[in-house]
């Protein structure tokens, strides 16, 4: 990457395999097993955490060295919670009908433990810029699961991607169906979404033996 | 040269390549070792885990042979054109429609433990070959062969391998495979076609336009969950001539097949007693809201809180669930205490989820699944139990 040094480059990439909020930190889970039955409201809610991570990364920072440590988290809350609400408002006034699908969800990204995490960690010592960079890329690294684990599970339960039919028509019996090939209704249950991130988990420490921890 | 040096052969010269376990496998599921120790002191026992297994096996033969026949039987009672139960034409329907199923559940299921095996470099184990025999016996006749391949390939994987293998598994994998297909499909695992062979296939037909009777076959627990009359009589019902999953509706083959686990030891009867004794409790509870007139007849739950007690026990799949499933050594309890809390409550809460779920009126699987989870936990507490009552005893000695 041109644009950015090696050291910023590492805190976009890092976090989309290697240090992965969902599968090595195993944070965020509540939301990515809640949402993920469709694709879309899994980029939908990927793109929100984007925004509400990024931004609020670099309130963050720039407010660093003026938040008094004893209320930082309550500070912490009040940003986090501002940009949810805007994001909140503009998924209500342009897309209403994923509104409510993701319904209480969107609200919940204020306790979604990658973002107060990544404040904690990341934000309250770090520049901007860095801090901007390192909540882009731990929300991609969120979104990127949660739209492999919609992916597969929209396919496999509904026969759709992004509502669109792929695999044919279920109750005409066209394309796959017409071979006896029927949706998996489990896979739209939550269950189902978290052996699919276990599964995900399982070929990443696969491949790598050093994400394997004792 | 005969199959056996032939495998031993096969054997030796696989010997340390990434094959070896298959070969190894394949080699002492049909014969002894060639090699065995001889000098030092050893505990010979009969009963490893593969003579457990061939035991567990044996007692199901009885419910799988009754279960052709009886799919033939149902098949021809249900299309009007009924035939002697033990006739070849009852035969020939049942065994065309059993076998795939049989291969299926093994070919899939011993596939994956033989992968697991050379990627783990370990030897296969055995503890499929019970899995694959209980899975045909306890899915409705009906359900296509892809799907049944998906729900093992699943079961074994995530029920099974991912836990460590035979022995580490919390969950039963025949009921973890049941339970996937139910979840997964529950339009193949309920309802009042898929227990008859060829009823799927007629309604398609009639969908399509020919000119056909329906053909329908309830179970008992669907008929008297839609609160209707149930058609067949109770020795019917205990003998097994009722429509249902393949191998679970001969209660008294299941009986038999019980009394010959706890006649070589197999099988717990602090289990299977305590759950038939559960089930007796759960049953009375409800008979007793019915005759308190707690429940009235416009109740949807009347159908089977009115089921005498009794009948709860050779209905849906309560008995087969008891004797084969609950008794699996690695995922029940362990202590003798907790064997009789935990058979207690999967009794207590079959008849409870049979009752209260008119989704799904069979509560065994769920019943059993849950106490899997739960076994852990009761053990715990009984040894932690005996643990301090010991130290009590020693307080007061010392004293």
């Amino acid at each position: 990457m041109g644009l950015l040094s090696k050291k910023d480059a590492k805190l976009i990439i890092d976090p989309l395999a290697d240090d992965n909020p969902i599968t090595i930190q195993v944070l965020g889970i509540c939301s990515a097993l809640a949402i993920t039955a469709e694709l879309k409201a899994s980029l939908v809610m990927a793109i929100s955490v984007i925004f509400v991570l990024g931004m609020g990364n670099v309130v963050i920072s720039l407010m660093r060295n003026i938040i008094p440590s004893k209320i930082r988290i309550i500070v912490q809350l009040i940003v986090v919670a501002t940009l949810v609400i805007i994001v909140d408002l503009v998924l209500k006034a342009f897309a209403y009908e994923l509104s409510k699908t993701l319904s209480v969800f969107v609200g919940l990204i204020i306790t979604n433990c990658i973002i107060m995490g990544r404040f904690e960690a990341f934000a309250l010592g770090n520049g901007p810029w860095r801090s901007f960079l390192d909540g882009i890329g731990n929300a991609l690294g969120y979104g990127v699961i949660l739209i492999i684990v919609g992916f597969f599970r929209e396919l496999l339960g509904s026969g759709t991607l992004f509502g669109f039919p792929v695999l044919g028509d279920p109750i005409a019996k066209t394309g796959l169906y017409s071979t006896g090939y029927e949706n998996n209704g489990f896979m739209i249950m939550p269950p189902m979404a978290l052996i699919v991130v276990g599964i995900i988990i399982w070929v990443q420490r696969s491949r790598n033996k050093a994400l394997i921890e004792d | 040269m005969g199959l056996k040096n032939t495998l031993h052969n096969l054997k030796e010269k696989y010997k340390g390549t990434k094959m070896a376990p298959a070969f190894n496998a394949l080699h002492t599921f049909l014969y002894l070792p060639n090699e065995t120790t001889h000098n030092g002191t050893h505990i010979k026992v009969a009963d490893d885990l593969k003579r457990t297994m061939n035991i567990v096996i044996m007692a199901m033969v009885p419910c799988l042979i009754f279960g052709i026949f009886n799919a033939g039987y149902q098949h021809f009672e249900a299309f009007g054109t009924p035939v002697e139960f033990l006739s070849w034409d009852a035969f020939y329907i049942g065994i065309i429609k059993i076998l795939p199923l049989l291969i299926v559940s093994y070919g899939v299921g011993l596939g994956i433990e033989f992968l697991f095996a050379i990627v783990k470099k370990h030897e296969v184990e055995e503890g499929y070959l019970v899995t694959g025999m209980l899975v045909p016996l306890i899915v409705p006749i009906d359900t296509p062969l892809w799907m049944l391949a998906v729900a093992v390939a699943f079961g074994v994987v995530i029920g099974k391998e991912v836990f460590g293998g035979t022995g580490m598994n919390i969950l039963n994998p025949a009921l973890t495979i049941r339970a996937f297909l139910f979840f997964a499909y529950p339009t193949w695992m309920s309802g009042d076609k898929v227990w008859i062979e060829g009823a799927v296939e007629r309604d398609q037909l009639i969908a399509a336009g020919e000119k056909l009777d329906a053909v329908s076959g309830e179970t008992i627990l669907g008929t008297l969950a839609q609160g209707k009359a149930v058609g067949h009589d109770i020795m019917d019902m205990f003998l097994g001539f009722i429509p249902g999953s393949i191998g679970e509706t001969s209660t008294i083959l299941i009986i038999l097949g019980g009394l010959f686990l706890i006649f070589t030891k197999i099988g717990s009867w602090r289990i299977m007693l305590s759950s038939v004794v559960g089930a007796i409790t759960m049953g009375l509870i409800f008979n007793g809201l019915v005759n308190a007139e707690v429940i009235t007849e416009g109740s949807k739950f009347f159908g089977l809180m009115s089921t005498p007690f009794w009948q709860h026990l050779i209905i849906g799949g309560f008995a087969f669930g008891t004797v084969f499933m609950a008794t699996d050594p690695v995922t029940a309890s362990q202590t003798n205490k907790g064997k009789w809390i935990y058979g207690f409550l999967i009794g207590f809460l079959s008849i409870m989820i049979r009752v209260f779920n008119p989704a799904y009126p069979e509560g065994v699987m769920l019943a059993i699944l849950l106490m899997n989870v739960f076994a852990p936990t009761i053990d715990h507490y009984v040894v932690q139990g005996n643990v301090k009552q010991r130290m009590k005893r020693l307080k007061v000695k010392n004293a």
